[in-house]
């Protein structure tokens, strides 16, 4: 049995951690809480955007247009949305293994667009080539940032450099559900584009006429799509840490009243074998 | 229609809604040129060039902000524009505007190949904008 002293030593370091776990369970939760209602806000924005779009993919019919036609080159890049500090459970390990367990995917394909420093690090040591790193993004994104990732990204798209491009990202669904997921940014899949009865029955014009009105309308949407992925995935990276420190904390107490109940054994003991021996040499005396 | 007097109005920037409210008329610039918009337009969608937004609120007062990028959606009872850069002119920091149009001037006036003209008009006009809906 471990002696008294290091049981004592082993709980005091675990109450320690715990400690900080516990703080940084409520450093998340209120980070959460802001995270969550940034989301909420930009949701109506894209809501619009995204119902705008369909009506006019619906409407334009089968254009040839740049933006909606797959590129030739094999290549494919993604923007790969993750955090820049750990401790926030299977959060970037999740985003990182949708890449490398990917089914079609070749790794020689593939570029890859870091936002956040666990992704950049996972998916280079697997040997991905990584095109940008944007740590700093992931700091407080803004809108400006995703306007010029996406320039960059449309740039490099009409060059011909990527056939296709994803955003990888996880999804905030509720404060204890986060989904990784994998988008289609370009071409602008017209399958899901559907036509809503709504959109359907309005007539709408255009100024300038449809193609040219796609022309200007999909880079903000590509934008609105990151900085949204962006927003989700803070939201969700708090989230997930939050619940990490929770469990970690509850293991912690777990551990701590474990440990407890050893020390007082392991001192019940000790005060046993001290009887024993004063009693004992009592009787030797006697 | 009932009430043509009035359309709702719905102003969203990608981090807040920036302005929500019913208005008898309200004036923008588009890639077509300079637009004002009455209750029962036709529907119409348009594309935002930098100037200055002006919104006619049912009262008669007139409210001025500097749009710079986005799309309107017009409906014949709503407009909703989704502005990527607008700000009130109380937000607008005016030296740096002033700033901006000349380095924007100076771009223009000395360009070379490389110069993106696009962009420095896009550039100029956004700085102007600002500028003018503070006067």
């Amino acid at each position: 049995m471990a002696s008294m002293r290091d049981i004592k030593r082993r709980k005091t370091s675990i109450q320690g951690t715990q400690q900080i776990t516990k703080a940084m369970k409520l450093v998340s939760t209120v980070k959460l809480q802001r995270a969550k209602a940034n989301a909420e806000r930009s949701k109506g924005y894209f809501d619009c955007m995204y119902n705008t779009v369909n009506s006019i993919l619906s409407r334009v019919g089968h254009v040839e247009h740049r933006y909606l036609m797959p590129g030739q080159s094999p290549k494919k890049a993604v923007v790969v949305i993750t955090s820049n500090r750990g401790l926030a459970g299977g959060y970037n390990s999740n985003i990182v293994k949708l890449i490398t367990r990917h089914e079609t995917w070749k790794k020689e394909d593939m570029v890859i667009y870091a936002l956040g420093n666990k992704g950049r690090e996972a998916l280079s040591r697997n040997g991905y080539e990584i095109r940008e790193e944007l740590p700093e993004v992931m700091e407080e994104p803004t809108y400006a940032d995703a306007m010029q990732l996406s320039r960059r990204l449309l740039e490099a798209y009409a060059q011909g450099e990527f056939g296709e491009i994803y955003l990888a990202y996880t999804f905030f669904k509720n404060t204890v559900v986060h989904e990784p997921k994998l988008l289609k940014l370009l071409p602008v899949d017209r399958e899901e584009a559907q036509v809503s009865e709504k959109t359907a029955e309005a007539i709408m014009n255009f100024e300038p006429e449809d193609v040219e009105a796609l022309d200007m309308i999909i880079p903000k949407y590509i934008t609105s799509l990151i900085y949204g992925a962006m927003m989700e995935a803070v939201a969700s990276e708090n989230g997930a840490r939050m619940q990490a420190m929770d469990n970690a904390t509850s293991n912690a107490e777990e551990m701590i009243s474990d440990l407890t109940l050893k020390y007082n054994r392991a001192r019940q003991g000790s005060i046993t074998q001290e009887l024993t021996e004063i009693i004992a040499g009592a009787e030797a005396i006697g | 229609m009932a009430d043509n007097q009035n359309f709702h109005l719905r102003i969203i920037t990608p981090d807040r809604l920036f302005y929500e409210g019913d208005a008898e008329m309200v004036e923008f610039n588009t890639t077509e040129g300079e637009i004002g918009v009455l209750p029962g337009h036709i529907p119409m969608t348009v594309i935002v060039k930098p100037g200055i937004l002006v919104i006619s609120e049912k009262g008669g007062e007139e409210k001025e902000a500097a749009l710079h990028a986005g799309f309107a959606e017009i409906l014949p009872d709503g407009v909703t524009i989704l502005a990527e850069i607008i700000e009130w002119p109380n937000e607008i920091d005016e030296q740096r505007a002033e700033d901006a149009m000349n380095r924007a001037k100076e771009r223009l006036a000395s360009r070379t190949p490389e110069t993106d003209i696009a962009r420095a008009e896009t550039a100029l006009l956004r700085a102007v904008a600002r500028i003018e809906v503070l006067k």
